[in-house]
Parts: structure tokens; C-alpha cells; sequence
């Protein structure tokens, strides 16, 4: 890194990107297909076949980047352009998440009770739905997807609130033992880190089965279903996609990639996985206790 | 900020790649990526520009003669997304690409093979958006606005425009997410924020209203599918939902959305009101603050686009106030830019011809903007050819012409050659009339009750109608002028141009050569304050 430090950094070329694009337009294709109930090899075989394009394009374009890194091309300026990369991404992912807090917050101050009849929803109330008594849960003057129970917050929302919890204590602790320079520690809170994400979606995916076959809660079950599954399943998403970037995490510590003060990948990790706890905790509070 | 100090490009990279394929598919060269954002905008300005000929020429007469209603709908509604997310944003993407890094003293842009997958993803999302008028369902026809339940009940093409959609929008967040990377790492030494040039400032605010709004439109599509295909009930009133709330996200993304069309512009117009008044730009922190402000309140304005579809009274006027305070920053602009030609020594080439017809013709559209920021008279006007004469006003006029004005200006830099001046005067005076010609009489058309989005129309507006199409079909054929000039002065001209170009220019993009090298800086640019655009900076 010395010797690179007072230099402008510019990367070569590189066909990741073009392969990347492929992989999308590949995705897209598929998935739109596959959607409108096609068959064929243009439906799921496209659109599976668009993931692993795009998987195989993650590997070789940060193994470039890797490469790149450990043999100690980076220097400050290039450090900081990945910082505000990596910051500015979760900026966008928070307001990819306040979309759909925003839907919720929407139904439940104003769509539903305007439903009822409340303020200027009365002639519509009148005309439409005269039998409908406003509430939260619902799933509308309609009854869309039937009646339906919900997960109640404090049993396994709570359990997987203090797992996530627990789970940022443990990369932060992770991330102390990096700093000292205590692999072993450091690969032991860590992989601690990936269990209890683990044990989260073990959690999340035994509340969904719960909530279909015993609740006949659905994403079907109106703004309801709507909004829990949809921002408990973003989410899941992330947590899915964070679990995975922390156990690549893993392995790159145990090969020793890291150093003391040059860990940028590592952070990174850690951020996203803090932007996900955060996120949660939106969720247990406005999805589940409220 | 700008901490790295700067020798070399110790790179082994200092060379063009060889081999066409090579270049322009892998490259990670702000020039190239720009070069390939600012074709890519022209085919899709080309592209946008047929159909809207294809809507003038079904308009040209009342009653049905060219085409089916439900082809008409396809163009009104795709002429949109292209025109939104195929020309303008990728124009002013591509020139941001190319300015920026040169404006500011960087080598490059910070992210650079990021900067090249934001380019290469725009391709294939137009490939997937424009396939949809070939399919068997025909393309999208509930407006680009994409309102349910409408534009749910077409056919299968709604899939693939929500997934270009999400592809285009992948390509718009990492590119600001590149230019706010760029502007506020890679500056050179001495280039504080309140010393940049007023371009790279109009984009670093445009890249936090890209990065705040993009994932929300993710979002609103997202939850379109989502009821299309899963049963979810976000938009169906049955289930709880509202399709009003659609409306309110959509717009959430849509209003910031209209100011990411044209802050960029107003940078534009900035530097090149300056240097063709050979004055310092008038009130330059005011400018930048304007611009800032400008950003905040496009946030809060969002439901003026639907003051007819049924809000509480109580939002109807907080959206009216909210709305006409965005005059106050816009008006200081005006103020600024009229201010900095007062007594200036002003010459007239085509990117200042193209600037000053933007300062008066953006501000039409600005006027007729107050208009319909009143809730009472927006009843009457509310989806009318009004509400079209406005905003094409605020975008063929406002955006479009400060994009011919930016490629004038900077061509020379970009190429090395001067352009014909004959011919971009003739460019710009067909453009100037026929552009009148075609969106003025919209406004009385609008007045008089003339529904938007409507193949056939009361025969009380066909003279109006007919005025329009022709200035329509004048200015499309106008534009191959613009081609026919930038054309003859990349592969043709023998004039070239000098470093300085432009006699009143400021700014660090005019002390390298033309063209300017592939590599910009390698060693860093010595910030001198009085080759600054904006010399009234006193600190």
C-alpha cells in the first residue's frame, strides 16, 4: 500500500460488468415469463440460469477485487471510494425499506379508515361497504384470503428480536478481535455471528409455515398479508443475503486476507448487517407489537 | 477532503485498450462511459422522438386515421419511460461522466467499473422495455405513470416493464452513488466545495435525490407486481389497500424525479451563461444554496401531481403552499443567470443561444407550472394538454435544450474539432420556432378542455391540433441537424479547436488540450481561484 499511496488508483477494464448485465437481463427475462405462467426454457430454467450468471459474476468480480486488494494496489482514496459505495447503497436500501414501511403507515393512518367512512370516505362507506367496522389487522371490507390470525409479537419475534441483537454484540466483538489482531477470536465471534442469523431464519421460516398452515395468514390475506410478508420477507431477504456475505467474511479471515488497520471488506459486511438489525427492530415495532 | 496527493497514474493502463469490443465493452474510462451514455441517449432521443411523431400524426386531424387507440396508448406511454429514463437521465449521466472528473481535477470517476455495469445494464433494460410492443399482449398502455388498477389490466408486458424498471433503476443508483463517490473524494487539492464548478454541484445534488427516490419507485413497482401476481391487496380497496396510495409513492419517487431532470440543466446553464457574458457567475453560493433548496422541497410537494383524486382538504393546501415556495429558489436562479449576461460582453454562440432560449422558455414552463400548483384552477387543468404544454416545456425546452447547449459547449473539448457555427445556429433557430410552434398552442388546447392521452378529440381543436403537429413534424426534422452537426464535427471538421475554446471560459476543463487526453490528470491540476467559472468567491 506504501508505495501506491500518493497515486491516482484506476482500475483496468474489466468484463464483469457486461457479464453482470447478461446475468440481469437473463433474470428479468425469465422471471417475467415465468410469471406470466409461460413454460418453456425462457420461464424458471432462464431465470435460474440469470441467478447463477449473476452469482458467477459476484465471484469473479470481487475475487478481482480481492486479488487486487491483497496484493496492496488500493490505497486511502480508493479505500474511502468504497466506503461511501458501501454507505451510500444501504442509504438506498433504507429507501427501498421506507416504501414499504411507507404503504404501512399509509393503511393503517389513512386507507382503512377512510374504508370505514371516516373523514371524506364517508360516501363510499355508505355506498360500498356499509358492514365494515375499521380495524387493524385487517384484510378489508372484502375479507380477502379469509379470516386469519396473527403471529403474536411476543413469543418468536421476540426470540429472533434478541437474536439479531445478540448478533450485532457479536460482530462488533468480531470486529475488536480483528483489531487486536486475535484471529482465533475473532473467526469465533464471527462464526457466532452466522449462527445466530442462522437461527434467525430457522425462526422466520418456522413463524411463515406457522403462520399458512395453522393462521391462514397469507400474503394473500389483504394489506394485511401485504405489508407482513412483504417487509418481513425483504427483510429475510437481507438477512439471507447478509448471513452469506458474513460466512465469504469468514473464510476470508480464516485465509488471513485482513489486517489490523485494512479490513474494509469485513466492515462493510458489518455495516450491512447493522442497516438489517435496525431494520428489524422497525419491524418488531411496527409490524408485530403495534 | 481531497487528501490523496497526486503524482502519477502509476497504472499500467495509461494507454487506450486495443480493439473495439475491448473499449468500449469492458472500458472503465469516465470518457468512454460518458461517450457511450451520451450515443445511447441520442438513439433513445431518436427512438422517443418517433413516437411522439407517430402520436402528432394521429393527432394531426381529428377522428381515427393512422393508428388503433390501443397502439396510441403504447406510445404515449413508452414516448415517456424512454424519453424519461432512455434520453435525458443517461444524457446528463454521460456528461457528468465526462465533466465531472475533468471540472473537479480527478483522474476519474471514483468507482470506475461500477460507472461502466450503470451503462451497460441501460441497453438491456431498453431491449426488455421496447420488446413489449412486439408481444402478443402489446406493450404497456396505462401511461407512464403506471396507475392501478389500469395498468394492471392490460396484458403480460406489465412484468417486463416493471423488471426494466428495476434495471434501469439498479443502473441510476450506483451511477450517483459513483458521482457523490467522485465529487467528494476524488477532488484535487485546494478544489474546496465551495470552489466547484457549478455543473458538478447542480449533479451532486442530483445524485442524492437519484439515490433517495430510485429504491422508493423499486419499491411502488415492486408492490405492482406483487398485486398482478401474488394476491397481495397494496392497491385493491377490497383488501384494505388504496390505489391512491400507489399514487403517493409513485409521486414520492415522481416529483424529486422531475428536479433529477433538470438541476442538471440549470448546472449547464451556469457555466455557459458565464462564459459567454465573460462575467463571473452572479451570486454563485446563492446559485448552489438555490439548487440545495430547490432538492429539499421536492420532497414535500409530491401530491400536487393528484390534487383532483380525492385528498382531505387539509393536504390539498399544504401541497398548494408547499408548491409555489419552490418559486422563491427558482426565481433566484433566474434572477442569477439574467443577472450575470447585465452588462456582460455578450456574444452569441449556439450553447449561449440554447442557454438564453432555456433561461425564457424554462421559465414559461415554470409559470404555467404556478399555475397548476392552484388546487382550484388544477380541477379545470388536471390532465389536460395543459399539464402536457407544461412539462414539455420544463423538458424539451428546459432539459433538452440545456443537453444541445452542454454538447455544443463542450464538443471542442470532447473531440478537438470546432463545430460548423452556421449550422448550429440553424440548428438552434428551427429548433427555437418549431418547438414554440409545437407545445404553445397546447396550452390553449389544455384551457379549452382537450383531454391528454386521447387518440380523437372534439373537432373544436383541430386547428390548434394541426398547428402543433406541424411544428411537431418541423421540430423532429429539425433534430437531425443536431446529428448532421455533431457528425460532421467528430469525423469531418477541419477546424480545430484550441485549449481554451470558448474566450470567456473558466474552469480546470479548459487547461488541457482538445481533445482532452484519455487520462485527464495524471499529475494534479494547481487550483488557480481566476480560472474558476465563479470568481466572486471570496474565501
Amino acid at each position: 500500500m506504501a508505495q501506491t499511496h500518493d497515486a491516482y488508483y484506476v482500475p483496468h477494464g474489466s468484463h464483469w460488468p457486461i457479464v453482470g448485465s447478461l446475468g440481469l437481463f437473463s433474470t428479468a427475462i425469465g422471471a417475467a415469463n415465468w410469471m406470466n405462467g409461460g413454460s418453456g426454457l425462457t420461464t424458471s430454467p432462464l431465470f435460474f440460469l440469470g441467478l447463477a450468471i449473476i452469482a458467477f459474476m459476484m465471484f469473479g468480480w470481487f475475487g478481482t477485487v480481492i486479488r487486487e486488494s491483497v496484493a496492496g494496489n488500493y490505497n486511502k482514496q480508493v479505500d474511502v471510494s468504497f466506503r461511501m459505495g458501501m454507505m451510500w447503497f444501504i442509504f438506498s436500501e433504507v429507501m427501498f425499506f421506507g416504501a414499504f414501511f411507507g404503504a404501512l403507515f399509509y393503511a393503517r393512518m389513512f386507507s382503512v379508515p377512510w374504508i370505514g367512512g371516516e373523514g371524506h370516505g364517508a360516501l363510499t362507506n355508505y355506498y360500498l361497504w356499509q358492514d365494515y367496522m375499521p380495524s387493524w389487522p385487517t384484510n378489508g371490507p372484502g375479507n380477502i384470503g379469509g379470516n386469519f390470525e396473527t403471529i403474536p409479537a411476543w413469543h418468536l419475534p421476540l426470540v429472533n428480536t434478541l437474536l439479531l441483537l445478540s448478533s450485532g454484540v457479536t460482530i462488533t466483538f468480531a470486529h475488536h478481535a480483528l483489531r487486536a489482531g486475535y484471529r482465533r477470536a475473532l473467526l469465533v465471534w464471527l462464526a457466532a455471528t452466522i449462527a445466530l442469523g442462522a437461527a434467525f431464519l430457522y425462526f422466520q421460516a418456522t413463524e411463515y409455515m406457522e403462520a399458512y398452515h395453522q393462521l391462514n395468514l397469507t400474503l394473500g390475506s389483504g394489506i394485511y398479508g401485504s405489508t407482513f410478508f412483504m417487509l418481513t420477507g425483504f427483510h429475510g431477504a437481507h438477512v439471507t443475503l447478509g448471513t452469506i456475505m458474513l460466512t465469504v467474511m469468514w473464510f476470508r479471515c480464516a485465509k488471513g486476507h485482513f489486517t489490523k488497520d485494512n479490513h474494509f471488506g469485513f466492515e462493510a459486511v458489518a455495516w450491512y448487517w447493522h442497516f438489517v438489525d435496525v431494520v428489524w427492530l422497525g419491524l418488531f415495532v411496527f409490524v408485530y407489537v403495534l | 477532503m481531497a487528501h490523496a496527493a497526486v503524482h502519477d497514474t502509476h497504472d499500467t493502463h495509461d494507454h487506450k485498450p486495443q480493439g473495439f469490443l475491448h473499449r468500449w465493452l469492458f472500458t472503465t474510462n469516465h470518457k468512454d462511459i460518458g461517450t457511450l451514455y451520451l450515443v445511447f441517449a441520442l438513439v433513445m432521443f431518436f427512438t422517443g422522438g418517433s413516437m411522439a411523431m407517430i402520436i402528432r400524426a394521429e393527432l394531426f386531424e381529428p377522428g381515427m386515421q393512422l393508428v388503433q387507440p390501443e397502439f396510441f396508448n403504447q406510445m404515449t406511454t413508452i414516448h415517456a419511460l424512454i424519453m424519461i429514463f432512455g434520453a435525458v437521465m443517461p444524457a446528463f449521466v454521460g456528461l457528468g461522466n465526462w465533466m465531472i472528473p475533468m471540472q473537479i481535477g480527478a483522474p476519474d470517476m471514483a468507482l470506475p467499473r461500477m460507472n461502466n455495469w450503470s451503462f451497460w445494464i441501460l441497453p438491456f433494460a431498453f431491449l426488455l422495455l421496447l420488446s413489449t410492443l412486439f408481444m402478443p399482449g402489446a406493450g404497456p398502455q396505462g401511461g407512464w405513470t403506471l396507475y392501478p388498477p389500469l395498468s394492471l389490466q392490460g396484458g403480460n408486458s406489465i412484468a417486463f416493464v416493471i423488471l426494466a424498471i428495476h434495471m434501469m433503476g439498479i443502473s441510476s443508483i450506483m451511477g450517483a452513488i459513483n458521482i457523490i463517490a467522485t465529487i467528494l473524494n476524488m477532488r484535487a487539492p485546494g478544489m474546496d466545495l465551495l470552489k466547484m464548478p457549478i455543473f458538478s454541484w447542480s449533479w451532486l445534488i442530483t445524485a442524492f435525490l437519484l439515490i433517495a427516490v430510485m429504491p422508493v419507485l423499486a419499491g411502488a413497482v415492486t408492490m405492482l407486481l406483487t398485486d398482478k401476481y401474488f394476491g397481495t391487496s397494496f392497491f385493491n380497496a377490497a383488501g384494505g389497500g388504496d390505489p391512491v396510495m400507489f399514487q403517493h409513492i409513485f409521486w414520492f419517487f415522481g416529483h424529486p424525479e422531475v428536479y433529477i431532470m433538470i438541476l442538471p440543466a440549470f448546472g449547464i446553464v451556469s457555466e455557459i451563461i458565464p462564459t459567454f457574458s465573460r462575467k463571473p457567475l452572479f451570486g454563485y453560493q446563492a446559485m448552489v444554496y438555490a439548487l440545495a433548496s430547490i432538492a429539499f422541497l421536492s420532497f414535500i410537494v409530491w401530491a400536487h401531481h393528484m390534487f383532483t383524486v380525492g385528498m382531505p382538504l387539509g393536504g390539498e393546501i399544504y401541497f398548494m403552499y408547499a408548491t409555489m415556495l419552490i418559486a422563491i429558489p427558482t426565481g433566484v436562479k433566474v434572477f442569477n443567470w439574467v443577472t450575470t449576461m447585465w452588462e456582460g460582453s455578450l456574444t452569441f454562440e449556439t450553447p449561449m443561444l440554447f442557454a438564453i432560449a432555456f433561461v425564457i422558455l424554462f421559465t414559461i414552463g415554470g409559470f404555467s407550472g404556478l399555475m397548476l400548483a392552484i388546487v382550484p384552477a388544477d380541477f379545470q387543468y388536471q390532465d389536460t394538454y395543459f399539464v402536457v404544454a407544461h412539462f414539455h416545456y420544463v423538458l424539451v425546452t428546459g432539459a433538452i435544450f440545456a443537453i444541445m447547449a452542454a454538447a455544443y459547449y463542450w464538443l471542442p473539448k470532447w473531440s478537438g474539432n470546432m463545430y460548423s457555427e452556421r449550422w448550429g445556429k440553424i440548428h438552434f433557430w428551427m429548433s427555437v420556432i418549431s418547438v414554440n410552434v409545437l407545445f404553445f398552442p397546447q396550452h390553449f388546447l389544455g384551457l379549452a378542455g382537450m383531454p391528454r392521452r386521447i387518440p380523437d378529440y372534439n373537432i373544436a381543436f383541430a386547428d390548434f391540433n394541426m398547428i402543433s403537429s406541424i411544428g411537431g413534424f418541423w421540430f423532429g426534422a429539425s433534430q437531425l441537424l443536431f446529428v448532421g452537426v455533431i457528425v460532421h464535427a467528430v469525423f469531418f471538421s477541419k477546424n480545430r479547436a484550441t485549449m481554451q475554446v470558448w474566450e470567456g471560459a473558466r474552469g480546470l476543463e479548459w487547461t488541457v488540450p482538445s481533445p482532452a487526453p484519455y487520462h485527464t490528470f495524471s499529475v494534479p491540476p494547481v487550483i488557480d481561484d481566476s480560472m474558476l467559472a465563479h470568481g466572486d468567491v471570496t474565501h
